[in-house]
C-alpha cells in the first residue's frame, strides 16, 4: 500500500460549488421543454457554461417528465456536467404541479441543506385519483408538510392560475417564480430577454412571468383547501320569489333556528336543496324527518346523528329524476354560467347540445305509481318502452323547440309526487331511516354510520343501480358486525371499501374478511 | 408532418469552419454526418432518435444540394438493408434507429452486412433506450455487435466527443471493412452543448454516380463457400485491423495519474456520471481532472487487450463500470487478466447493480464501495464516517400517485377503447393483444385492455395461437405505423393465410403518432417527397381480407361498439379487420388552431366546440372518467357541505372532440354533459334568429321564476 499512503485526499474543488444544478419536474405537455430552453439561453447569455438534458419519449404523453440543467461560470476549462439529477445533489427544483413536487421529494431531489423548491400548488390529477368512485384525490397538505421540512427554501403558489389569468402557460409563470426567487445570478431583465429571444407568445409570457415574479416576492400563500370537507354554509342564501312564498320560506327557516347549531349548519343548506327540488311543502317534510331524528338524538354526542341525517336525508329527497334534470338544464342562471365558463366574447353565440339517454326504467318511473308498477312488471311493456324511448337524444337547447320540451318536463314537479320513481324513493328513504332507528338504541355510532352509507347511492342508470347494490351489501353486512364493540369502525371500513372501485370488489373482499371472523 | 419542426435548426447544419454549433446531441450527429461526406442516410423513427429522422426530413433541401440521398425507411430492417450500398461502393452511409428493439428488427440485415463486410464506411446510429423513461424492454444492443462482429462505439456524452465518434466511426469502418454501430444513450441524444463546426463535404462518389457504374463482387455475397470465408476474414483480417486503428488513433481515452493503486474502466457513455461521483467524493475537479486513473472505452467492442493490460499494470484493483446486463465487458476484461496471469483484482457487478440504469446515486454508491474496499485512504473522512444527519422527511411515497402515460386530450383512440370496454361489458372479457404505439396505453388504467405486446406490427400475429376461434374470438390491436412497418405481411397476411377466425382492429390516426407524428403511406397529408394517401383498407383487400369495416369517425362510440360487436358475433369465420380512422388530435390541433385563431381575428364565422359538466346534475360517481381518462376531464370539489365526493369537471384545454358526450350516451351514464359551440362572428340573419329564440326562452324562464323560490347560484 505504499503509493496509497502517500495519497492525501484533497478538499472538494471549491469551483464545484459554482455548478448550479436545476431540475424541472413536469407533467407531459406542460411546456417543460420551453422552460428549459429559456433557462439555457439565460445562462449562456449570462456568461455561463450550460448543459440541459431531458428524457422525452412516451413520458410526454401526460406522464411525469424530468428536465435537467447544470451551469457554471465559464472559465478556462470545460466543466463536466452530469446528465441526470442525483438524490441530495440538486440546488433548485422546479415542480410544475403539486404531486410532482411530492415526487421530487420522494426521489430525494429536495434536501434541507441546499434545495430551493419552486412548486405550483395546482393539481393535474393522475388517472388513479380520478377513477375512484369516491374521493381519491391525493393530499396536497401532506406534500406541503413534507416540502416544508425537505426544502431549504420553499416557493409555493398556484402558478397555473397566474399563467391562465395572463393568457399564457405555466412555463412562463414558473420562469417568473424562478427569477423572483433570485436563486440564479441573473437579473430580471436577463430573464425577460430570454423570453424575448424565444420568440413565440412573448407578450403573454412576459405578463405571466411578471405576475409570478411579483407574487414570489410576497412569500408563501396557503394552499386552497382541496376538500370543502365539513365546512357548512352557515348563513344560507336568501332566495328571491313572490311575497307569500318568501314568507313561508322564512317560517321554515325559523324552525331550524331553534335547533342545535351543529344541526342547523347542515339543515339549512339541506332545506334549501329540497325546496329548490320541489316546493315549500316538501321542505316541511324534510324538516319533519330531521326533527324526528333530532328528537331521538343525544346531546352528549353533539347531535352528530342528526347532523349527518340532515345532510343525507336532503340528498335522498332531492333524487335525480328526469324532471329535476330537465328543470336544472332550463334555468336562466345556467345559460349565463356557461357563457362565462366558455369565455365567449359578447358578440358570439352559444349553441348547446345536451346528451340525454332515457331508458325504459326512467319512462316507467315517470308514470303514475300504480300504472308504473304494472308496466315495470310487464316484460312486454318494458320492451316496448325500450323500443320507443331507449336511444341517445341530442337536444339543442339553445333552440326553442328542444328547450320547450325540457321546459315542460321540468315543470312537472307538481305531478312528481304521484310518480312511481317518487314512491320508490320515499319507500327506500323510510326503510333506511327505520334501519337507522333500529340500531340507534343499542349502538349510536352504528346508527351514524348507517346514515352515512347513503353516500354510496349516486349516479344514473347502471351506475345508480351499482350504488344501490353496494348500499344493500353494506347494510347486509351490518347484521354481521352488529353487537361488536368495533361495529361502527367496520361499517366505516366497508363504506370506504365500497367507494374504492366501480364493481365493489374491495367491498366484497372486506365483507369476506368479516365473514372469516364472525 | 412531424410533431416538431426543425426548419430553424436545419440552418445550423449549414455552419462552416470557424463557426460554433450549439444545440442538441442528435443535431450534432446530423451535422457530423454532413461534415464526413456521407452519401446516403436513412432510418426509422423512435425515441430517442426520432428527432434525427425529423431533422433529416426537414433538411432535404440541404441534402439535395450536397447530393445526399435520404430515405425514411419502412422499418429498421429496411434501413439496415440500405447500407448494402456501402458493400461494393466506396460511399459512406449512415442509418439510425432505436435500440434495442430497432436493432432486433434490423438484425437480419445487420448480420448479412457484417458478414459481407463493407468498402465504404457504414455507420449504424443507435439511440439506446435504456433506463428511466424508457418505453421498451430493457436489453443491450451490445450483444448484436459481439455476435455479428461489427464494432461498437459508446462515446463520452458531450457534443465534441459524439461528433468525433461519427468521424472516427466512418474511418474505423473503412479501415476494417466492417460496419460500425455508434451507440448514443437516451440522455446523450437530448443533451445540449457546443462544438467547433467544419464545412460540409460532398460525397466523393454520390449514389447517383454509382448507379452509372455498377459494381459487383461475388466474394461479398453471403453464400457458401464465401460465407465461410467471411467468418475467417472477420477474425483474421478485419478484427486485427480494427484493433490497430483504435489503438493508433487513441479512440479510447485515459485520464488521471499513471501511478495509483486502483483504476476505473468505464463505457464512454458513463463518463459524466462517473466524474460527477468522483467530484462528489472530492476526487475530481469541475473540469473532470481526476485523481483516480480512468480508462474510458469509447469503443466498447472490440476490447483491446494490450491497451487494457498496460492500463492495469501496477494497479491492485480495477472497477469496471458497465451499465446493463449481462456484463460482457467485465467478462472480457477478466479473461484478459486471467490469461495474462495478472494479479490485479477486478470488480464490477459485485459493487454495482447488475440491472438498471446507473444513475448518479448508483454510481456514487458503487464507487464509494469500491474505494472503501480497495483504497480507503483516498476517501475524504466524511465519506468513511458521515458526521452529520439530515432531518427526517415524512414518507409521502404512498401519497404521490404514479403518473403513467396516457392518451392526449381529444385523442381519437380513446373512443375506440371506450367502445371496446363497453363491448366487453356486454359480451364478457376477451383475449386481447396490443401492439407498439400510442394505442398500447389502453393496457393502462382506466381501460386496461390488452395483455401483451410482442413487437411492432405483431399484435395480430401474437394472437395466432387463438386463430382457430372458440366460444369467444381473440382481438388484437395494431396501429397504422405498425401496420406498414411489419403488420401487413407478418400479421394481416398471416391471418389471411391461416384462415384466422379472430378480430384485428387497426388504429389509424394518419401518422406514426407515438414517435412524433411522422408521415406513413396511409397519411392523409400531401408530402412533396413521399407517396401518401394509400388507404389501409385497400392494402387489406389486396392481401386477401374479405371482411373489412372502415370507420371514418372513431368518436362515434355507438358505431364503434356496433362494429366491434358485429366482428365478435358474425358467422363469418375468416379474418375480420376493422380500420378505425380519425386524425391524431395533437397534430390536428397543431394544424387547425392557428388557422382558426386567424379566422376569428379576421372576422370570419368560426364554431369552437368545448364540453362542460352541469355541476348540479353530476353526482360524483366518476363513471365517465373510467371510460375516458381524458386529461381535460378532471375533478372539482364543490363548496357544498351536502356533497362528499368531487364532481367531474372539464377544463379549458378541452378540444371538443365529442368523446364525453358519446360515451355518456353509449354507456347510458348521465345527462350532466353538454357541448357548447361558441360561434364567433355569427352572420346577421343568424344573430337575429338567435335573438328571437333567446327572447322567447328568457320569457319562459322568467315565467317559471315567478312561481317558485329562486336560490342564487353561488
Amino acid at each position: 500500500m505504499a503509493v496509497e499512503e502517500q495519497f492525501v485526499a484533497r478538499a472538494p474543488d471549491p469551483q464545484l460549488g459554482g455548478i448550479i444544478k436545476l431540475a424541472v419536474m413536469a407533467v407531459g405537455g406542460q411546456g417543460g421543454g420551453v422552460l428549459t430552453n429559456w433557462i439555457e439561453s439565460l445562462a449562456r447569455a449570462g456568461g455561463y457554461d450550460c448543459q440541459a438534458t431531458s428524457v422525452a419519449g412516451v413520458a410526454q404523453r401526460t406522464g411525469a417528465t424530468i428536465y435537467y440543467i447544470e451551469m457554471a461560470p465559464a472559465g478556462d476549462g470545460t466543466p463536466v456536467f452530469s446528465l441526470a439529477p442525483s438524490a441530495g445533489d440538486v440546488d433548485i427544483l422546479v415542480a410544475a404541479e403539486m404531486m410532482e413536487a411530492g415526487r421530487a421529494i420522494v426521489r430525494g431531489f429536495v434536501t434541507p441543506d441546499r434545495t430551493t423548491l419552486i412548486a405550483s400548488t395546482h393539481r393535474a390529477l393522475a388517472i388513479s385519483e380520478k377513477t375512484v368512485p369516491g374521493d381519491g384525490v391525493a393530499s396536497s397538505e401532506e406534500v406541503r408538510a413534507a416540502a416544508e421540512i425537505a426544502a431549504s427554501r420553499l416557493i409555493l403558489f398556484d402558478m397555473e392560475q397566474i399563467a391562465a389569468d395572463n393568457g399564457s402557460v405555466i412555463s412562463a409563470s414558473l420562469f417568473g417564480a424562478l427569477a423572483g426567487s433570485e436563486v440564479l445570478p441573473f437579473s430580471r431583465e436577463a430573464f425577460e430577454q430570454a423570453i424575448r429571444a424565444g420568440g413565440r407568445g412573448v407578450e403573454a409570457s412576459l405578463r405571466a412571468f411578471g405576475a409570478a415574479f411579483e407574487r414570489t416576492a410576497d412569500g408563501i400563500e396557503p394552499i386552497a383547501s382541496g376538500h370543502a370537507g365539513e365546512k357548512p354554509d352557515a348563513s344560507g342564501s336568501e332566495p328571491t320569489g313572490s311575497g307569500p312564498l318568501l314568507e313561508q320560506w322564512r317560517a321554515l327557516r325559523a324552525r331550524v333556528d331553534g335547533w342545535p347549531e351543529t344541526v342547523g349548519d347542515m339543515a339549512r343548506p339541506g332545506l334549501q336543496k329540497v325546496v329548490d327540488f320541489q316546493d315549500i311543502a316538501y321542505g316541511k317534510e324534510y324538516l319533519d324527518r330531521v326533527e324526528n331524528v333530532l328528537s331521538r338524538d343525544n346531546e352528549d354526542k353533539d347531535y352528530l346523528l342528526t347532523r349527518e341525517a340532515a345532510k343525507y336525508i336532503a340528498n335522498a329527497m332531492a333524487y335525480d329524476d328526469v324532471i329535476r334534470v330537465a328543470d336544472l338544464k332550463t334555468r336562466a342562471p345556467r345559460f349565463s354560467r356557461i357563457r362565462s365558463e366558455m369565455a365567449a366574447p359578447d358578440d358570439s353565440l352559444i349553441q348547446l347540445t345536451e346528451f340525454m339517454h332515457p331508458r325504459a326504467e326512467e319512462i316507467a318511473g315517470m308514470l303514475p305509481a300504480g300504472i308504473g308498477r304494472k308496466v315495470e312488471a310487464s316484460e312486454r311493456w318494458m320492451a316496448r318502452l325500450d323500443r320507443w324511448f331507449n336511444k341517445g337524444r341530442r337536444l339543442r337547447t339553445h333552440r326553442v323547440r328542444p328547450f320547450l320540451m325540457l321546459y315542460i318536463l321540468g315543470g312537472l314537479s307538481g305531478y312528481r309526487r304521484r310518480t312511481l320513481r317518487h314512491a320508490i324513493e320515499v319507500d327506500h328513504l323510510e326503510r333506511w331511516l327505520r334501519t337507522v332507528f333500529e340500531y340507534l338504541d343499542n349502538d349510536y355510532d352504528v346508527a351514524v354510520e348507517i346514515v352515512r352509507c347513503r353516500r354510496l347511492i349516486k349516479g344514473y342508470s347502471d351506475t345508480h343501480a351499482r350504488g344501490l347494490s353496494k348500499f344493500d351489501r353494506v347494510l347486509d353486512a351490518v347484521k354481521l358486525v352488529a353487537g361488536r364493540e368495533d361495529a361502527a369502525q367496520w361499517i366505516e371500513r366497508l363504506r370506504e371499501a365500497a367507494l374504492k372501485d366501480e364493481e365493489g370488489e374491495a367491498l366484497d373482499g372486506a365483507v369476506e374478511t368479516i365473514r372469516s371472523f364472525t | 408532418m412531424a410533431e416538431r419542426s426543425f426548419k430553424a435548426e436545419v440552418e445550423h447544419l449549414r455552419l462552416g469552419s470557424g463557426e460554433t454549433f450549439t444545440g442538441e446531441g442528435i443535431l450534432a450527429i446530423t451535422k457530423a454526418l454532413l461534415q464526413c461526406g456521407v452519401g446516403y442516410v436513412g432510418g426509422y423513427q423512435g425515441a430517442p432518435i426520432s428527432h434525427l429522422m425529423d431533422v433529416l426530413a426537414d433538411a432535404q433541401d440541404l441534402l439535395g444540394e450536397l447530393g445526399v440521398r435520404f430515405e425514411a425507411n419502412a422499418s429498421e430492417a429496411a434501413a439496415a438493408a440500405m447500407l448494402a450500398a456501402s458493400v461494393h461502393y466506396p460511399i459512406r452511409g449512415a442509418v439510425t434507429f432505436k435500440g434495442s428493439v430497432g436493432v432486433n428488427v434490423a438484425s437480419d440485415a445487420l448480420a448479412n452486412l457484417a458478414s459481407s463486410g463493407v468498402t465504404g464506411g457504414a455507420l449504424i446510429i443507435v439511440g439506446e433506450d435504456y433506463g428511466e423513461g424508457s418505453s421498451i424492454m430493457q436489453e443491450r444492443s451490445h450483444a448484436f455487435a459481439m455476435k455479428s462482429q461489427f464494432w461498437l462505439l459508446d462515446p463520452r456524452p458531450n457534443l465534441p466527443s459524439i461528433v468525433k465518434a461519427v468521424e472516427q466511426g466512418f474511418e474505423l469502418s473503412e479501415a476494417s471493412n466492417t460496419p460500425v454501430m455508434l451507440m448514443v444513450r437516451i440522455r446523450s441524444c437530448h443533451v445540449t452543448g457546443s462544438f467547433d463546426a467544419q464545412d460540409n463535404v460532398r460525397p466523393p462518389l454520390s449514389v447517383r454516380d454509382a448507379l452509372s457504374e455498377p459494381r459487383r463482387d461475388f466474394a461479398r455475397v453471403v453464400l457458401p463457400p464465401m460465407s465461410f470465408a467471411h467468418e475467417h476474414d472477420k477474425i483474421n483480417n478485419r478484427w486485427p485491423a480494427a484493433e490497430k486503428f483504435v489503438a493508433e488513433n487513441k479512440l479510447n481515452e485515459q485520464f488521471g495519474p499513471k501511478e495509483f493503486p486502483v483504476g476505473i474502466v468505464l463505457q464512454g457513455g458513463m463518463y459524466n456520471g462517473v466524474i460527477r461521483a468522483l467530484q462528489r467524493l472530492g476526487l475530481a475537479d469541475i473540469n473532470g481532472n481526476t485523481d483516480v486513473p480512468l480508462y474510458v472505452l469509447n469503443v466498447t467492442y472490440p476490447l483491446l487487450q494490450d491497451e487494457f493490460l498496460s492500463f492495469s499494470e501496477g494497479k491492485e484493483a480495477l472497477l469496471v463500470i458497465e451499465e446493463g446486463q449481462p456484463e460482457f465487458i467485465e467478462q472480457g476484461l477478466s479473461t484478459m487478466l486471467y490469461r495474462s496471469g495478472s494479479p490485479v483484482a477486478i470488480h464490477g457487478k459485485d459493487m454495482l447493480p447488475m440491472a438498471g440504469e446507473y444513475t448518479g446515486q448508483v454510481l456514487l454508491d458503487g464507487l464509494t464501495a469500491f474505494l472503501k474496499k480497495a483504497a480507503p485512504n483516498c476517501l475524504p473522512g466524511q465519506v468513511v464516517a458521515p458526521n452529520f444527519e439530515m432531518p427526517t422527511v415524512p414518507d409521502i411515497s404512498k401519497t404521490v400517485p404514479i403518473r403513467p402515460p396516457s392518451f392526449c386530450t381529444g385523442c381519437p383512440e380513446r373512443p375506440i377503447f371506450a367502445a371496446m370496454k363497453l363491448v366487453e361489458q356486454e359480451l364478457g372479457a376477451h383475449q386481447i393483444t396490443g401492439d407498439i404505439g400510442c394505442h398500447l396505453f389502453a393496457c393502462l388504467p382506466p381501460f386496461e385492455i390488452g395483455g401483451s405486446t410482442m413487437g411492432y406490427g405483431l399484435g395480430p400475429a401474437s394472437n395466432a395461437a387463438f386463430d382457430g376461434g372458440g366460444d369467444k374470438r381473440a382481438v388484437s390491436f395494431l396501429g397504422d405505423g405498425g401496420f406498414w412497418h411489419n403488420g401487413l405481411s407478418s400479421s394481416i397476411g398471416n391471418m389471411v393465410f391461416n384462415k384466422s377466425d379472430s378480430v384485428a382492429v387497426i388504429v389509424d390516426n394518419y401518422y406514426s403518432a407515438a414517435t412524433g407524428g411522422q408521415d406513413i403511406p396511409s397519411s392523409r397529408a400531401d408530402n412533396p417527397t413521399k407517396a401518401t394517401n394509400n388507404p389501409i383498407s385497400k392494402a387489406l383487400e389486396g392481401v386477401g381480407v374479405e371482411w373489412v369495416r372502415q370507420i371514418d369517425n372513431t368518436y362515434d362510440v355507438g358505431k364503434m361498439r356496433e362494429v366491434m360487436r358485429e366482428a365478435l358475433t358474425t358467422d363469418y369465420d375468416g379474418p375480420k379487420v376493422i380500420v378505425a380512422s380519425s386524425e391524431c388530435m395533437l397534430n390536428r390541433q397543431r394544424r387547425e388552431k392557428p388557422l382558426r385563431n386567424k379566422a376569428v381575428k379576421e372576422g370570419r364565422r368560426v364554431e369552437v366546440p368545448r364540453f362542460g359538466v352541469d355541476e348540479d346534475i353530476c353526482t360524483g360517481d366518476h363513471a365517465c372518467i373510467r371510460l375516458s381518462g381524458c386529461p381535460s376531464l378532471s375533478l372539482k370539489t364543490l363548496d357544498d357541505p351536502l356533497r362528499d365526493d368531487p364532481i367531474a369537471s372539464i377544463d379549458q384545454t378541452c378540444v371538443g372532440c365529442g368523446n364525453c358526450g358519446e360515451v355518456a350516451d353509449a354507456a347510458v351514464l348521465c345527462p350532466s354533459f353538454y357541448r357548447a359551440d361558441v360561434v364567433h362572428n355569427p352572420g346577421g340573419f343568424e344573430s337575429w334568429r338567435a335573438k328571437i329564440g333567446q327572447r322567447f326562452i328568457a320569457w319562459l324562464q322568467s315565467r317559471r321564476a315567478v312561481s317558485r323560490l329562486n336560490f342564487s347560484e353561488a
